[in-house]
């Protein structure tokens, strides 16, 4: 028998039943749910008179449409109040725990997930999120779902899936000095395209993806929905046990060392065969800052706009066209001259604590361009405290950015934190989509250290050098 | 939900790659509760413009296109966020199939949930029907899901793969829940598996 791979293993562990002409049966173990997605969810089961069938698998947190700024004062939006309001009332009528706003677990729900140790490897993870992604940083099958399937899960604890195609992205080479998590992924979807992993989940490989810390892993895999993939998904190791030891719902003592046994049966065996594998030359990746309107049109901070495709590729010359237009580009400017208005430090792919200290050791010292709104919004309560316990806070005060209570802010903008019209971002987040930050606002994603300095400097610049000299 | 045995209606193009659902139904639209009246916000932001008034130009605002049922998308329609509100803004407003090259994987789910036949057509036999819709406008096709096809009445004529499972759910809309209730005995078993696992010898 040929070897299997991490995605085999998974799947082959939680089949509830082989589907016989069906999808087969997955079994979930997992189940984060927010305001925005669950509350029609909810409303079916209460249609149907159906119960939750394990509240004890479910965790809810409110995320998305909370304001960030004084958490004292009630939501000004009576739509975002009510959401949050059924939420609450939700998870006492069914019984699931609720990290609500102003709890010390509140945050991100794929912050809190792993912060809180109920992701951990082995598992199937859902959310009505696309970003579910995330959690595959931990050796876990991990994926956003629509409503309906969160009502599925609710009421079953089970989703009738297909089993979908494995890839293997194989990094190879080391990331040079300089270059973040961020930017291999950024590499990765410009490589491979926003739809090159459709049909697919992901499992990043070699000896840079091993060399990369949790918070890292986890912006790797966040991302991969942006390349369109189903999952990501990182072997579990050392690095992923440590993690996970001692946070407040991991398995304890015994328990958990007879996980960490099951555990390290996960990785893709030696012989094991992909359906697709991709060759990705870390050595060769930049930071990179996205020019376009989908995560895939990105240059290095070190190039320019690009030139038009040619009119016999007619498709993504209007594509290219229609970006550029809607960020006020043209052709051949270089990045570095880009200047910007607002810079956030936010979101589920770069809020962590890492990510805070990274920005943070580029702030240090200095004052935020005086054009430049700034503001860093922690991915949960507990990266601010901690944050704060380090001082971390202080630096980004001390330099003129805004300092935030958590959750997703403007990231997706459904809270006040949105751009105003054909203002220029420098982001941390993961989309930088028509309107995404707000409508007519101008996204460019980068790493956090990337964004820190282009709020200092007022435009984008190369981190590597920058400072220094 | 609803059976779905046929969608029959005009044909609208939109002819863009990579649409994700941000621009189906735009973020500040997504705090509502309920699981209807999307429609008006569907593409809201190309739809109108900055005043609010309606975009004559927009494919979905021309009086030809009006009522369309079959939307025609460019290549990896409906990537991006999960939000389900996007299928529910297309049903809302009329979308009864949308057709495209490619369909990201979570909006297709989400199609099938929602009772909109998610129809995945080579790109040429894609650019064939944009071509037709642009040049007769009012062109209608009727999309027939027992059978995989996808029919003009000037003679075009497309199969598409849709799995047995999915075809038989749209065709009799059958309840998946209840379902996936149905196997209530095995889901127990490995929940009890599950739990010796998890306990250890």
């Amino acid at each position: 028998m040929s070897g299997r791979t991490l995605l085999d293993k998974l799947w082959d562990a939680h089949v509830v039943r082989v589907g016989d002409g069906e999808p087969d049966l997955l079994y979930i173990d997992l189940h984060l749910i927010h305001e925005v997605t669950s509350a029609q969810a909810f409303e079916g089961l209460r249609l149907a008179g159906r119960q939750v069938r394990r509240p004890d698998l479910t965790v809810a947190t409110v995320d998305h449409s909370i304001p960030t700024a004084d958490r004292a004062l009630p939501i000004a939006d009576d739509l975002a109040r009510r959401q949050v309001e059924a939420l609450r009332s939700n998870a006492r009528a069914f019984g699931i725990e609720l990290h609500d706003i102003e709890s010390s677990g509140q945050g991100i729900v794929h912050v809190i997930g792993p912060e809180l140790g109920y992701t951990q490897p082995g598992m199937t993870i859902v959310c009505g999120d696309s970003h579910t992604s995330t959690h595959g940083a931990f050796g876990s099958l991990a994926f956003g779902i629509g409503t309906s399937q969160v009502e599925h899960v609710f009421a079953t604890q089970c989703l009738p899936l297909e089993k979908p195609r494995s890839m293997n992205v194989r990094v190879v080479g080391d990331l040079p000095f300089g270059v973040t998590a961020k930017d291999l992924i950024l590499g990765i979807i410009g490589q491979i395209g926003v739809e090159g992993g459709r049909g697919h989940v992901i499992e990043y490989s070699g000896e840079s993806v091993r060399g990369l810390s949790m918070e890292g892993r986890m912006t790797v895999c966040n991302m991969s929905i942006e390349a369109g993939a189903r999952a990501g998904m990182i072997a579990p190791d050392e690095t992923t046990f440590d993690y996970v030891r001692g946070r407040p719902h991991a398995p304890e003592g015994e328990a958990f060392e007879r996980r960490v046994r099951a555990w390290s049966e996960l990785p893709s065996d030696a012989g094991a065969t992909f359906d697709r594998t991709v060759d990705v030359d870390a050595s060769a990746l930049e930071p990179f800052v996205t020019w376009g309107t989908n995560p895939g049109m990105v240059a290095p901070i070190t190039g320019a706009v690009p030139e038009l495709p040619g009119e016999d590729r007619p498709q993504e010359r209007d594509a290219a066209q229609r970006a550029m237009e809607y960020m006020g580009l043209e052709p051949g400017t270089a990045i570095e001259d880009l200047e910007v208005d607002r810079v956030f430090l936010g979101s589920c792919t770069n809020a962590r604590l890492e990510d805070l200290r990274a920005a943070a050791e580029v702030v240090a010292g200095r004052r935020v361009h005086p054009r430049v709104r700034a503001m860093v919004v922690p991915g949960s309560a507990r990266v601010k405290r901690d944050a704060e316990d380090e001082g971390l806070d202080r630096i980004f005060r001390d330099a003129g950015f805004d300092w935030r209570e958590a959750g997703c802010s403007m990231c997706i903008a459904m809270n006040p934190d949105v751009l105003g019209e054909e203002e220029r971002c420098a982001s941390t987040s993961n989309r930088n989509f028509e309107g995404r930050q707000g409508k007519g606002g101008r996204t460019h994603l980068v790493s956090p250290a990337m964004a820190a300095a282009a709020a200092v400097a007022g435009h984008f610049v190369d981190v590597r050098h920058w400072g220094t000299g | 939900m609803k059976p779905v045995a046929f969608v029959e209606g005009i044909v609208a193009p939109l002819e863009r790659a990579d649409v994700d659902t941000d621009q189906i139904i735009p973020k500040q639209f997504l705090k509502r509760i309920e699981r209807t009246g999307y429609g008006d916000f569907l593409f809201h932001d190309w739809r109108r413009r900055p005043d609010g008034t309606l975009d004559p130009q927009f494919v979905l605002n021309r009086a030809e296109y009006a009522g369309a049922r079959i939307l025609l998308a460019g290549r990896n329609f409906g990537c991006g966020s999960s939000r389900e509100h996007a299928a529910w803004a297309l049903a809302d407003h009329g979308f009864g199939a949308v057709v495209a090259p490619s369909l990201a994987d979570i909006f297709r789910e989400n199609c099938f949930q929602t009772g909109i036949v998610p129809v995945e057509l080579p790109e040429r036999e894609v650019e064939s029907l944009v071509g037709r819709a642009r040049q007769r406008p009012g062109y209608r096709v009727l999309v027939d899901v027992a059978a995989g096809t996808i029919a003009g009445d000037d003679g075009f004529l497309a199969r598409f793969e849709l799995d047995p499972f999915r075809r038989r759910r749209l065709l009799e809309g059958l309840d998946d829940v209840g379902l996936t209730l149905q196997h209530d005995r095995e889901i127990a078993a490995f929940e009890a598996r599950r739990r010796a696992e998890l306990e250890g010898p």
